[in-house]
């Protein structure tokens, strides 16, 4: 029998539905993961079998059950009894999600005065057990910090533990890689499929196909708060039967897409040729080095960049990788060496040279002044070109064009653009002053897959049409190897190996990158 | 905060905003009348709000003491911002020197309570409207100067600033064109609540007799008189205060509207 | 170790602005209009002798050179030594003292009353739809009463209304209800609002999200987790509740014609009595500067994450 029965199970929002009649089923011993991009319901699916859908929602269903238990007809008392007694939730973010003013192993304690008749010391000893099981080393000391207190990986293994404690015969995990390095990633994998083998049933909801490759039996794939497709994992991620997951595996950015299109879209007409030859060295980094009080954040570090190129900077947090893009920009003078832009050092107040450098964040939204129109914004990058008033407007609307937007967007401000659109209206500025280089730092990396695909497609069109070249910062190995000609891989602030992508990524040289490289997490098979 | 109450300060201001302007239209009592036959009347069909301990009708001296009541309010405030506003970006903007001795001059003021510090600039000065504002608008200088700086600071790190420079902006260009703009907008919002507790503490010296002079109407100074005839007229010592209690919810209301309409765009 | 080097930093920086109090009292002292020897005489009507004025600029040190007066104006008040009260011809501590004890009994009262009835109301009310709209509406109002208005609402309804309670005089428990409650209602309500509001804010934090996810209950989650990150911003409007309380006291203490350091103040206001007003003023800034002290060390066991931060 199974553990877990939902049946047609709906949920709205102060009258406004976001899941639609979903129905699937998880047995003892069995992960199912529950894969989708934002918005597609997956987490709240999830969080009506603890009843934690918040304030102002409508859960119905024609059947959901726990273990035989009817819990649509739960009170709040038998909730608590089986939230983290038999039913353990993992949010997604740990450094979030344990109270960051409470120690670690009293919010294990939590659980297990709440849920077991232990002792007080009893209770002690059982967090250091726990804190032990999870692969925490010093569990006792650990047990007395603060979650600031602990690194990334650690957290995450205590907030597992927290979610352990009582035994409950089903976790649930929302996202539980979603903010680590890629080598942290693995190993909390690792211990989830630990978990696994102990006879316990998962559900994992993630974004990433890939994360989930790695752990689920079954796959349920979401969009728009209906299941459009589950099956086996080996099935589902191998043999996709709906159009909209062989879009997502198809938008997956790898080794094998490079030279492909990943949202599967045409070209425009601009950018169908083949790509242009590498040219001359645009921008150059000598020897560059940057520390901030004792922490040395960049150490020698030395690059070259040349027109129609992309240069990808991989590694994780903390590796430097961000002051080097700032160094590049100009922004943060360094300590020591020199970063030339066509053979000319960064000089204050040239600023044909400053327009000759531009940038793409991460956060636009941030970027763009919020009461700014697009129109607006767009003009004023036009106007530090020297472009003259009365061309701004026509100049826009074809730097829109060339990013995939339209005149229909000059009017809108950043608030009301979809993730996408932003980062289209983020490359259309930096390319409003025609810059020889674009710096891009982490592009993509707080899209959903799809977006993502059409953004890394939009930024191959660019180039293949204007011959800028992009020094692409990024921790995501596989977009840098599906975007990238050459590769620089970062730790500790120094360079560890760097060449061609293909080179890099196949036959790493350091032991890091080899670390790197093997903790990538794959499709089990090529799709 | 709903709809219906937002429109209804919008209201209550509006009604305010034009009694100060033409008293006229709500009253045809002179504020000033004195009627030796009528003192301490209860309200009437004749003295709706009853009458004080000089026969003087309590409606329309509260109708024409609308503009010195308010005139407290926003005139100290005005005072506060301008001043306020030109320290903090100073300090804001300027360098390390600059920044430090504002701040720490501002560390001097902010201990001082506001309405203390108003009283010694009462005790040199000397009383009256003007110089209760003038006293309430320089006791909070230091902490418009302090909000406006911190309001610079935090916009001058803003991502859209560096992305500004990023692109070439001259520096003076950024500030004028990303860091003001952003910078005033909630500290005007924060102001219009601050009119509220400027204008108490604005009647507040005017109760302790050091503000407004009688027999001039203003609120603050109605009170004052009125606590003296508590067991016999409950309605004079009520009346005054609802003005100002309403006057200052109506202009929190709107100014937390405004803050959470602004803040709902931008975040 | 940091601990202590942080409260060495705030310690000096508490004496900073004690130094700098000092200093603006003596320019005030310096810039007011008027001879203050005449005024030390006794004011306007006093018309003293040439001889006498000039007997009193020699005791005061008015004839020296005002770099010199400045160094003795702090040498004093380091001594305690506010000058003397031009209207009372008593020592200015001596004056202020006899009137601290009344005045600190009310401002403890209000201020604990304030402080219970905020955290009670927007622990009861943060995040209940059925509640907190009435729990707003109740806090504007507190907030935006003005206390000598409100004291005279209670005075018509518990004293000559009711005939409850006491309307005037500091003897006993009865005569302090009032002047307390119309103390710490205004500032109850603000505070409650910022509390609330914060309660609510981390009542959707994720942390707040797991701990119910482990089967704790509502109320647990309240204490144990959720009033904990609200009191931070309360702490930190420290400023407000000082100015508050003291600002407060002042239009009490007339309202109910209690004894106290604000109504000393007032009188001292009107009889332009300067010595007297500076050295309350003087007293507050010192008040102020220690409740900062003590908040700021209470700050450290709040949120232990700052003591790496100092």
């Amino acid at each position: 029998m199974s553990l877990v029965t939902v049946d047609d199970l709906r949920v709205a929002f102060g009258g406004t539905p976001v899941v639609h009649g979903v129905s699937f089923e998880i047995g003892a011993g069995e992960c199912l993961a529950l894969v989708g991009e934002s918005g597609s319901g997956k987490s709240v699916t999830a969080r009506t079998l603890v009843g934690l859908t918040g304030a102002g929602s409508r859960v119905t269903a024609a059947g959901l059950t726990f273990d035989g238990q009817d819990l649509t007809r739960l009170r709040e008392r038998g909730w608590r009894r089986l939230r983290g007694g038999r039913i353990g939730f993992v949010l997604q973010d740990a450094l979030v999600s344990l109270d960051p003013l409470r120690k670690v192993g009293k919010e294990i304690e939590d659980v297990l005065a709440a849920h077991t008749d232990l002792s007080g010391p009893a209770r002690k000893a059982r967090v250091v057990e726990l804190l032990a099981s999870v692969g925490v080393p010093e569990p006792e000391l650990r047990a007395g910090q603060l979650p600031h207190e602990l690194s990334g990986g650690l957290r995450q293994r205590a907030l597992i533990a927290t979610a352990l404690a009582a035994g409950p015969e089903l976790i649930i995990v929302d996202e539980p890689t979603t903010a680590l390095d890629v080598t942290i990633q693995a190993q909390v994998l690792d211990l989830l499929a630990g978990i696994k083998a102990e006879g316990r049933s998962l559900l994992v909801i993630s974004h990433d196909l890939a994360v989930v490759a790695r752990l689920a039996d079954r796959v349920a794939v979401m969009k728009d708060g209906v299941i459009v497709e589950q099956g086996p994992s080996s099935e589902v991620l191998t043999r996709p039967e709906h159009e909209y997951t062989k879009k997502l595996l198809r938008a997956i950015p790898a080794e094998h897409t490079k030279g492909t299109r990943l949202s599967g879209t045409v070209p425009p007409a601009g950018a169908t040729g083949p790509r242009r030859p590498r040219g001359e060295v645009v921008l150059r980094a000598r020897d560059i080095g940057k520390s901030f009080g004792d922490r040395v954040a960049v150490n020698g570090v030395s690059f070259e960049l040349r027109a129609a190129e992309t240069l990808g900077i991989v590694g994780e947090s903390g590796s430097g990788k961000t002051t080097t893009a700032r160094i590049a920009l100009g922004l943060t003078p360094p300590d020591t060496g020199a970063v030339e832009v066509h053979g000319r050092p960064w000089t204050r107040g040239d600023r044909a040279q400053r327009r000759d450098v531009q940038v793409v964040y991460q956060d636009t939204l941030a970027s763009f002044d919020p009461r700014h129109t697009v129109a607006k914004i767009l003009a004023e990058a036009l106007d530090v070109a020297g472009v003259p008033r009365e061309r701004r407007r026509a100049r826009s609307i074809e730097l829109l064009e060339l990013v995939g937007l339209g005149e229909e967007h000059l009017g809108r401000r950043p608030l009301k653009l979809s993730g996408g659109q932003r980062q289209r209206v983020a490359i259309a500025r930096a390319l409003a002053p025609s810059p020889s280089v674009i710096v891009c730092d982490e592009p993509v990396s707080a899209l959903d897959v799809s977006v993502q695909a059409q953004v890394l497609d939009l930024l191959e069109d660019v180039q293949r049409e204007t011959g800028v070249a992009y020094l692409f910062i990024s921790h995501d190995l596989g977009v840098v190897h599906h975007l990238c000609d050459r590769v620089l891989v970062m730790k500790d602030g120094s360079v560890v190996e760097e060449g061609p992508v293909e080179t890099v990524f196949r036959e790493p040289a350091h032991p890091y990158t080899k670390e790197l490289v093997a903790a990538i997490p794959r499709l089990t098979t090529a799709v | 905060m709903n709809r219906i109450g937002v429109w209804l300060a919008v209201a209550v201001l509006t009604v305010l905003v034009l009694a100060a302007l033409v008293p006229g239209l709500f009253t045809g009592q002179d504020p000033l009348a004195v009627d030796s036959g009528a003192t301490l009347q209860p309200p009437s069909a004749a003295h709706l709000l009853g009458t004080d301990e000089n026969g003087r009708d309590v409606f329309a001296r509260i109708v024409h003491g609308t503009r010195a009541s308010l005139l407290l309010g926003f005139g100290a405030i005005a005072v506060a911002l301008v001043f306020g506003g030109l320290l903090g970006l100073a300090a804001g903007l300027g360098n390390r020197i600059v920044e430090n001795v504002i701040m720490r001059l501002s560390d001097v003021g902010m201990a001082f309570p506001e309405l203390l510090l108003a009283l010694v600039v009462i005790t040199v000065a000397g009383g009256g409207t003007g110089n209760a504002i003038l006293a309430i608008g320089v006791a909070n200088i230091p902490s418009y100067a302090r909000l406006v700086r911190a309001q610079t600071l935090a916009i001058r790190r803003a991502g859209y600033v560096e992305a500004a420079y990023a692109l070439g902006l001259p520096g003076p260009r950024v500030i004028l064109r990303h860091v003001l703009p952003n910078a005033v907008k909630p500290v005007l919002i924060l102001a219009t609540i601050g009119v509220g507790t400027a204008l108490v503490a604005g009647s507040a010296l005017s109760f302790l007799g050091l503000g407004t002079p009688p027999p001039e109407p203003e609120w603050g100074s109605m009170l004052s008189t009125a606590r003296n005839f508590i067991s016999r007229a409950w309605w004079y010592g009520l009346f005054p205060g609802l003005a100002i209690t309403l006057t200052v919810i109506s202009v929190t209301v709107v100014g937390r509207a405004l803050r959470l309409r602004s803040e709902g765009r931008t975040g | 170790m940091k601990t202590l080097t942080f409260i060495g930093w705030r310690l000096l920086a508490g004496l900073g602005v004690l130094w700098g109090a000092a200093t603006l009292t003596f320019l005030v002292v310096h810039f007011t209009p008027g001879d203050p020897a005449e005024a030390v005489v006794g004011g306007e009507g006093a018309a003293p002798t040439p001889e006498v004025l000039a007997q009193v600029r020699a005791e005061y040190g008015l004839d020296r050179p005002w770099f010199e007066q400045y160094v003795s104006h702090l040498w004093r008040i380091a001594h305690g030594d506010f000058g003397t009260s031009y209207r009372l011809h008593t020592p200015v501590t001596q004056a202020i003292g006899e009137q601290a004890a009344a005045t600190v009994e009310l401002a403890v009262a209000a201020a604990l009353t304030g402080l219970f009835l905020a955290v009670a109301i927007a622990l009861a009310t943060a995040g209940r739809r059925r509640w907190r709209g009435l729990a707003s509406v109740v806090e504007l109002v507190a907030a935006s009463t003005p206390t000598f208005w409100l004291g005279i609402v209670l005075l018509t309804v518990f004293s000559f209304g009711l005939r409850l309670l006491p309307s005037t005089g500091g003897q006993g428990f009865a005569s302090l209800v009032l002047p307390a409650l119309c103390l710490a209602l205004p500032i109850a309500g603000v505070l409650g609002h910022v509390l609330r509001e914060a309660l609510e804010e981390v009542l959707e934090e994720p942390f707040i999200v797991s701990a119910r996810a482990r089967g704790l209950s509502d109320t647990v989650v309240r204490l144990r987790h959720a009033l904990r990150h609200a009191l931070t911003p309360l702490v930190t409007m420290t400023g407000f509740w000082v100015g508050a309380l003291l600002g407060g006291a002042v239009v009490t203490e007339t309202l109910f014609t209690r004894q106290g350091i604000g109504r000393l103040l007032v009188s001292a206001v009107n009889a332009k009595d300067l010595p007297l007003v500076l050295g309350v003023v003087l007293l507050s800034a010192l008040v102020y500067v220690l409740v900062n002290l003590l908040v700021d060390l209470l700050y450290l066991v709040i949120d232990p994450r700052l003591k790496e931060a100092a």
